[in-house]
């Protein structure tokens, strides 16, 4: 789960990691008031959306006045943000943090994520900061500092402050850096998150260390033991296929295509989609309806998909282990009645129960389109689209 | 031979009064040998009881010392599974096979730090486990589609390896092993650990490697095979078309930061002389093609 850069410094702040003092705001006149209460003479205004890159896409502004704070506020909010990570269409701007300003001296990166070799967490940091840090590992990888952490000791003071050394700072700052990269991972384990990313940490014109920019991702099987968390989720930054899919447990992503997929597993679900491409198709979604499947279910993956106004053709693609291919058609089969199939349903069951599901399908009357293999199911999803 | 396990395995399952507990022991027990190999359930508040005959002891130590049973599958809740898996560490089992999805990635974290310099060898967490074909099956696939034989297979994923096994008997070929090693960024055995164990496999003559999106573990897996095998591996790679930044049903099937795409996978996988398909319906068909 993702959550918003300013809701991302309250719980780092909590956790004695110094951020710049700032107030999330939802209208324009609420930018202007909090930076007339934060006083002083430049403010930040910035775009609070889930996607990186903000600036780049004009989400970032410095107002050197109270009317350039509102005029910077009128003009980010509301407005369609594009960045490198929103796509094309970019993200609608409903709420802003208005920062004081800060004088940089210098700019560093620090991060916090999962390495998978070693089964550790890992503090990732570099003196190239604000830069884009999967440019500078491809380009510089000798400027990137690395050190995966031993989850009983946790981040000592000496590895921190070692860390911090390494990436350029020192004399007082280095302690203050380390204690911040300290606080940034009881941060990190103490919320069961995935990702903490500082770009850029800075050293200030007075010397200070603060994380100027933050962002927090939390892992999703660990949210039941944070509710306080779990209730930062904003519905506004989701696509509202994906939130209703999660209402009923099924995984699903939304994708640029027109066919749509219904698959048991997650691995047979992407290889699904990769097949669907390869004959020249384009799907319209990952699902997977997991492995405990029910007729219910299956109807409400039928709807989701049907709600998309670009689907041409719906591929399901069951593999039936423990879950019987009989329950899935009877599934297909009742889903298809309920919500007015109108467009070609390709089915290929295999496994657990074929020929009674298969028997299901045929005798329904529907038009439903029979495969009898993967390749097949995906060649005839292909042709069914690009016909209808 | 095969790996890991066989006929003569013995087996505890933690977790054995809960419903899925309960229906796969049943079914295990149903394939093959699975009758002698299933031998104890364990439950910390009903040591004593019996589930079909099985007895279930209050602790993976007393089930170990009153069975010998020395392999442990665990379907016991995500928020307590973790805490399942130490307690078989504890116990110095040589393998533990844990089935429950949805670990968080923390717990997995630790305990994993915890196995360090331990005797014990984990599949999973969130996989279909894992089928000595004809002998022994421990985990949630379906036992009738395999067949004993001399492929072995190794994927991260459940239904796919199916398929995978599905289209390798459509050539007639049966399987000496097949794992599931999990779809979770922090596991336990990877790619890598089981193709050692099937290149010293006398009755392995050639692997399948299913692998997807997210991490590098089919690259180091890749890398090893180029300078040490000696037998033919094929793969595919699941996930050629997903977005980057998302999270493709499994926890850990996610490209981030441009890293763990399906082509740079394919791409390391072929310069160490894998043989790989793009297209997920050619696995078996690839694998006898490289046949001796």
């Amino acid at each position: 789960m993702k959550i918003h850069e300013y809701q991302a410094k309250n719980i780092l702040r909590e956790f004695g990691v110094p951020t710049p003092k700032g107030v999330p705001c939802f209208s324009v006149d609420e930018a202007v008031e909090a930076a007339e209460s934060l006083g002083g003479s430049a403010w930040v205004v910035k775009a609070q959306i889930h996607a990186g890159g903000r600036g780049k896409g004009g989400g970032v502004k410095v107002a050197r006045s109270l009317d350039e704070v509102k005029h910077f506020a009128a003009s980010i909010l509301g407005m369609s943000l594009v960045t490198p990570q929103t796509g094309p269409k970019g993200q609608i701007v409903r709420r802003l943090l208005i920062e004081q300003g800060v004088d940089i001296k210098t700019e560093f990166y620090a991060g916090l994520v999962v390495d998978r070799a070693s089964r550790r967490v890992c503090v990732i940091a570099s003196g190239e900061g604000g830069m884009n840090i999967e440019e500078v590992a491809a380009k510089a990888p000798e400027k990137i500092q690395r050190l995966s952490i031993d989850p009983v000791a946790g981040l000592t003071a000496q590895e921190a402050e070692g860390m911090a050394r390494r990436i350029g700072f020192t004399g007082p700052a280095s302690v203050e850096a380390g204690a911040l990269l300290q606080a940034l991972y009881r941060a990190y384990d103490s919320t069961d998150a995935s990702l903490v990313e500082i770009n850029p940490l800075i050293l200030t014109a007075e010397d200070r260390v603060l994380a100027l920019d933050a962002k927090m991702n939390f892992d999703d099987n660990a949210l039941f033991r944070h509710p306080d968390i779990a209730a930062l989720r904003d519905f506004d930054e989701e696509d509202p296929a994906e939130i209703e899919a999660s209402k009923y447990d099924l995984s699903y992503v939304s994708l640029d295509g027109n066919i749509g997929c219904l698959v048991n597993g997650a691995g047979l679900a992407m290889a699904t989609m990769d097949i669907i491409k390869l004959y020249g198709g384009n799907p319209a979604n990952f699902l997977d309806v997991g492995g405990g499947a029910t007729a219910e279910k299956v109807a409400e993956a039928f709807k989701l998909m049907l709600g998309n106004p670009e689907l041409k053709a719906i591929l399901v693609n069951i593999f039936g282990g423990i879950m019987k291919c009989d329950v899935i058609a009877d599934g297909v089969v009742t889903a298809a009645k309920e919500v007015r199939l109108n467009v070609p349903l390709v089915v290929r069951l295999e496994g657990t129960n074929v020929e009674q599901g298969k028997k299901i399908l045929a005798e329904s009357g529907l038009p439903i389109i029979q495969a009898e293999n993967m390749a097949d199911a995906a060649q005839k999803a292909v042709v069914a689209s690009a016909g209808a | 031979m095969a790996i890991l396990i066989d006929r003569n395995s013995r087996v505890m399952t933690q977790g054995i009064t809960g419903k899925t507990g309960q229906f796969h022991t049943r079914m295990c027990r149903d394939y093959a040998f699975g009758k002698n190999c299933f031998v104890a359930g364990v439950h910390p508040k009903k040591g004593g009881e019996d589930f079909e005959g099985v007895p279930i002891f209050a602790t993976v130590r007393e089930a170990k010392k009153v069975t010998g049973a020395t392999v442990s599958v665990i379907y016991v809740p995500p928020p307590f599974a973790a805490a399942a898996i130490d307690e078989a560490v504890e116990a110095e089992l040589d393998l533990v096979i844990c089935i429950t999805e949805g670990i968080p990635v923390r717990d997995m974290v630790r305990t994993c730090a915890r196995m360090e310099g331990r005797k014990t060898r984990l599949i999973g967490p969130n996989c279909p486990g894992i089928i000595t074909p004809d002998e022994i099956k421990i985990g949630i696939m379906p036992g009738y589609i395999h067949k004993k034989g001399r492929i072995g297979v190794v994927s991260r994923s459940g239904t796919l390896t199916y398929e995978a096994v599905a289209q390798l008997m459509e050539q007639g070929l049966g399987q000496s092993t097949c794992i599931g090693i999990g779809g979770d960024p922090v596991n336990g055995v990877k790619h890598l650990d089981v193709m050692k164990l099937f290149n010293d496999d006398a009755e392995t003559e050639a692997v399948l490697m299913v692998g997807e999106i997210g991490g590098s573990d089919e690259e180091d897996c890749a890398r090893w095979v180029k300078g040490h095998m000696r037998k033919p591996v094929v793969g595919f790679i699941a996930g050629l078309t997903a977005p980057p930044g998302r999270r493709m049903g499994h926890a850990g099937a996610v490209i981030s930061g441009g890293k763990g795409t399906a082509q740079e996978k394919l791409a390391v996988m072929e310069e160490c002389g894998i043989k790989v398909t793009r297209n997920p319906a050619e696995m078996g068909k690839l694998l006898k093609s490289v046949l001796r």
